[in-house]
Order: C-alpha cells, then sequence, then structure tokens
C-alpha cells in the first residue's frame, strides 16, 4: 500500500498532538529523530492498562497480577516476532537504548574483556554508544578504535578491516545516523566481524522507526532500540541479544526478579531474560511499546520508507533553492533526516526563529561532539521527518526559513 | 562617558528595554529588534575570545571578561556567535557595564520577566541567559571583595 496523501490526512489523524497551536500557528514536528509523537492507540493502551490491567508482575498469584504478567510476557513476544528474534528469551527490556548499551558495556566487559583488549565503534556514533564504552575502556584498561567516514558521511569499510584485529572484543555501531541519516551497511560489517569471531552490538534508536529491521537475517549479535523514538512511550527500550551470548553474561544490575534464590551466603540468578530485569519492570510501557509497533506494522515498513524517502527527497530538492545552504550527510543510504546548515549563520538562531514560527528542529550538536569535531562546525539545524509529515509542511518550513534566514543576514 | 551613563539608573533602563520591546506584539518583531541589538554590538579584542571567558552551558558560545576601570566602576566585555544571543548581550552591557559592583550586585532584573525573555528565549538554558547574569555579578563580587 503506497502512502498517498489521502492516506496519511487519515494516520495525521491518529495523533492528537499534531492539532497543537503552537504560538497561534500550526504545529510543524521536525523533530522526529529525538522523539516521536504518540498516536490515539498508545495513548489508549497505556490508560487502558492502568485502569484494567494494574498489578505488580510475576509475583502475585491474583487475577490481575495474571493479566499484567500475560500482557507483558505478550509484549515481550509481540517484539521479538517485530524484530526477528529467534527465541522470547532474547529480548531484555530497559529504559532506552542508553541503558541497553550500558548493560552490555557492563556485563560483556565483565565477561570478556582485559587489559589491552580493543572495542571497535565510529565517528558517527551518539554519545550513548560512545561513552558507555569509554567508561569501560577506563575500567578495564582497554582501547577505543574508531571507524572513520568519508565526506559524504559513510563509513569507510577498508579502514574497518584494518582495525579489526585479534584484541578485538566487540563492534558497536549504529545502524542509521542521527545527524546524517546514514543508512551504515551494518550487515556487511557483521560479517566482516563474524569472520574474526567478533561479536557486533548495533544502535537501532534510529533504524527501527523507519526500514524494517530482521535482526537474524542482520546475524546481529546485540541490537537496541528506544520505545520513544518508535511511536512508543518513554522510558521503555529494548536489548535483543543472541541467547548464546545473553546466557554467558553476569548480571547488570541485581534486586528483584532478576533472582532465582536469595541467601546472604548465596545468591543465584534467575533465567533469561529475567536475569536482567532487576525490579519491577515498566508492564505498561512494555504493553503500550507492543501496541505502537503493531501499529506501524499495520501501516507497513516498507510503505513508512518509502514515504519517508519521498518526503526527504523533497525536502532536500525545496530547501535547496536557499542560497548559501550546506547540507551534512549525503550518502546513496540515508533515511529521513536532514543536517543542514545557512552561510554564516549559527544554527541557535534559525531554530529559535523556526520555533516562533511553530515549527521544531533540532539544533546544536546532536549529542555526537566528536562528529561535529570531525566536520569542523559548532552543530546543524537538523529536520527529521516521520510518516505523519507532509510536503505541506516542508512548503511551510521552507519558506519560514527563507524568512529567517532574510532576517538574520 | 560613564558618568552620563551613571545619571539613569539600572531601573530606568530596563523600564526602556520594556518599553522598547512593548512597541511589538508579534515575536518575530521582537526578534527583529533582538537582532538589530546583536548586530550593534562592538566586536570584542580577540584576546578576549579565550576558553576560560567561555560561558557553559550556551548552545552558542559567549565569552564574557570584565575588567575594574579608575573609578571603580566594572567594564564588561561580551560576545556571542550566536546573533540573537548577541542581542541579548547587548541588552546586559547597556545595563551593568560601567557600574559600579554595588550597584551591579543589588539590581534586581525585573525586565526579564518583563518581555518574556525568560519564557522565550531560555527554557532551556540554551542560550546561557541566566548563567551570563550570573557571571556578571560573580564578576561584580570579586571586584568588591578586591577593593575591601
Ligand atoms: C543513534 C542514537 N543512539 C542512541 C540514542 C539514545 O537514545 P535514548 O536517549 O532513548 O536512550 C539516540 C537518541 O537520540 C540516538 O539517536
Amino acid at each position: 500500500m503506497k502512502l498517498n496523501s489521502q492516506i496519511i490526512q487519515n494516520i495525521r489523524t491518529d495523533f492528537p498532538i499534531l492539532e497543537e497551536k503552537i504560538y497561534g500557528k500550526p504545529l510543524i514536528y521536525f523533530d522526529n529523530a529525538a522523539t516521536t509523537q504518540k498516536p490515539f492507540c498508545v495513548l489508549q493502551k497505556i490508560e487502558y492498562a492502568y485502569k484494567h490491567l494494574n498489578a505488580n508482575i510475576h509475583r502475585g498469584v491474583h487475577y490481575l497480577s495474571q493479566k499484567a504478567t500475560e500482557a507483558h510476557e505478550e509484549a515481550r513476544s509481540a517484539i521479538a516476532g517485530f524484530m526477528g528474534a529467534a527465541k522470547r528469551e532474547e529480548i531484555v527490556f530497559t529504559r532506552g537504548t542508553t541503558e541497553a548499551i550500558n548493560l552490555i558495556a557492563f556485563s560483556f566487559g565483565e565477561a570478556f574483556c582485559q587489559e589491552g583488549d580493543e572495542i571497535i565503534i565510529s565517528v558517527m556514533e551518539h554519545h550513548s554508544n560512545i561513552v558507555p564504552w569509554q567508561m569501560l575502556c577506563e575500567r578495564k584498561k582497554l582501547k577505543l578504535r574508531v571507524i572513520p567516514m568519508n565526506e559524504k558521511g559513510e563509513l569507510q569499510i577498508d579502514i574497518f578491516r584494518k582495525l579489526l584485529n585479534e584484541k578485538t572484543k566487540l563492534v558497536s555501531v549504529t545502524h542509521v545516523s542521527n545527524v546524517l541519516g546514514t543508512v551504515n551497511p551494518v550487515g556487511e560489517i557483521i560479517r566482516i566481524s563474524h569472520e574474526m569471531n567478533v561479536p557486533v552490538l548495533i544502535d537501532g534508536a534510529q533504524s527501527v522507526p523507519h526500514i524494517p529491521v530482521n535482526v537474524q537475517k542482520l546475524d546481529a549479535d546485540f541490537y537496541v532500540f528506544s520505545g520513544h523514538k518508535v511511536y512508543g512511550p518513554t522510558g521503555i527500550g529494548v536489548l535483543y541479544g543472541k541467547e548464546k551470548w545473553l546466557n554467558e553474561l553476569p548480571p547488570y544490575q541485581g534486586g528483584g526478579e532478576m533472582i532465582e534464590k536469595v541467601s546472604f551466603e548465596k545468591t543465584t540468578y534467575n533465567v533469561l531474560p529475567f536475569k536482567f530485569e532487576a525490579g519491577t519492570p515498566d508492564y505498561i510501557g512494555s504493553t503500550a511499546l507492543a501496541e505502537a509497533l503493531h501499529y506501524i506494522s499495520e501501516i507497513g515498513l516498507e510503505n513508512v520508507a518509502a514515504y519517508e524517502q519521498e518526503l526527504t527527497a523533497y525536502a532536500k530538492e525545496q530547501l535547496s533553492t536557499i542560497e548559501g545552504i550546506r547540507f551534512f550527510g549525503t550518502a546513496a543510504e540515508k533515511s529521513a533526516v536532514i543536517s543542514f546548515l545557512v552561510g554564516s549563520i549559527h544554527p541557535y538562531d534559525i531554530g529559535m526563529l523556526l520555533d516562533k514560527l511553530g515549527i521544531a528542529v533540532r539544533t546544536g550538536h546532536h549529542c555526537a561532539q566528536p562528529l561535529m569535531d570531525s566536520l569542523h562546525i559548532p552543530g546543524t539545524v537538523r529536520a527529521s521527518f516521520s510518516f505523519y509529515n507532509t510536503k505541506e509542511e516542508i512548503d511551510v518550513f521552507v519558506a519560514a526559513l527563507k524568512r529567517v534566514v532574510g532576517m538574520l543576514s | 562617558m560613564f558618568k552620563s551613563l551613571n545619571m539613569v539608573s539600572i531601573n530606568q533602563i530596563q523600564d526602556e528595554i520594556i518599553e522598547d520591546f512593548a512597541q511589538f506584539d508579534d515575536w518575530m518583531d521582537k526578534y527583529a529588534l533582538l537582532i538589530d541589538l546583536g548586530n550593534s554590538l562592538e566586536p570584542i579584542d580577540d584576546q578576549y575570545k579565550v576558553p576560560q571567558n567561555i560561558i557553559e552551558g550556551c548552545q552558542s558560545r559567549v565569552w564574557l571578561a570584565a575588567e575594574l576601570n579608575g573609578d571603580g566602576r566594572i567594564v564588561y566585555k561580551a560576545e556571542s556567535d550566536a546573533i540573537l544571543v548577541k542581542g541579548i548581550v547587548a541588552l546586559l552591557l547597556r545595563l551593568f557595564s560601567g557600574r559600579t559592583p554595588d550597584e551591579i550586585l543589588n539590581a534586581d532584573l525585573y525586565f526579564v520577566e518583563k518581555i518574556g525573555l525568560r519564557e522565550h528565549l531560555s527554557p532551556t538554558r540554551s542560550n546561557g541567559l541566566l548563567a551570563m547574569i550570573k557571571q556578571i555579578k560573580l564578576y561584580a563580587l570579586a571586584y568588591k571583595s578586591k577593593m575591601g
């Protein structure tokens, strides 16, 4: 089903926030890479769960606790299906991408890393896929290696091959760059790494909302994403890990849920996935996240990807008519993100003035300071799209940008 | 120059600023005024654009330095690489530069609320308005204790 403008208009009515007025102007929300808006069905699911399913899970013998447990575990199964995981036990709930990466950096580091070992990341990582590894490197005296990119914003796979060596313990790269929109060849990166028996973690924060992902086809060892970026609630995220790896890793946090038996002499840990889920889990969040994934699956991620590509190409074409505009990230494979600067105007000035016209874009370094340094810029203006955005909104945005640039030059 | 400026109190200048902004209803017009103010701000010497003078916590870079002149008044030098922030800097310099430490320390800045700067420009601290005011006062405090 091709998403035409009639379908998009219907889809827009699913998202109540799109009716908001900002300073009296209709909201144009182009900050989808930061977080996405929520459809009614997700909001209703949250309300429904609190009204009809709320009880602590896995513990109570009573009816409500059973219902809540079922909902949470059904969500896990649905997410496993959505990602193409082999088993539902391979899905661990976290607070988000950041916590999932921290979990692996800690537990994998404890189990497998020793002084002198190496971890490989890339130059276009979000701070969430840099800092946990730096902390591990500091703790265990490891070395962090960085895959560079070319001037279009594509990772240099030939150099990556040279960085891989017998000391490499893990490769952690983003599937899609939150700044450049580059879709990295993660299948190839995984294949190359596996030739050296090195496992790979993929940061899927910016891919899961925009392109179909199948962790088994990719053969990813770990794949992580955040609920809030894929139309689900904040505070819930997913760590997929191959069973064989998760079984070998020690727990990350201790507490309730994650134990099998506790005594003051010795505590034994629960089986997967509970070993990694200390404390009362966000069972409302998991249920609502499953609803969000169901929602986009109904629309179809292929359709979403095709429509967003069309939208992004249109935006790029229209923006190109602005004198002095410079785009960052011109990779052949690109997602629905456009980062730019105009002349010598500071991105902050553009963002502030666009805001007053009802347009939400992101400005700054986008939590990717090393990437900004490598581009020799302090930041960019970033417009990031979703399938609920329209060409009409892009027209308004481009006209507003022209006005703002006129005021600022 | 400082004498004549000093005839007018900080509060009188605040009232002037409030009046200037009150002319406009639309925020785009208020911003146009801020841009004009930013454009009229004298650039500072490169010697002041050093990392020690950068105010942290801003999306744009803001440099702020202060010197004590012969009559015990503080002269502030400040600039930013974002024009809107430069506009704010211009307002702050108009209020504070050339004043005594006591005047600066005792100032109650109500213009920020009144022209909607707090609401419109600093919800995320991203322009560092509050950080700038804090730093201006810190300089005043430092010079006051130095002067004894
Ligand atoms: C590529 C990438 N990785 C990680 C994150 C962090 O996600 P979260 O803050 O939801 O943990 C983001 C969010 O901005 C991102 O874009």
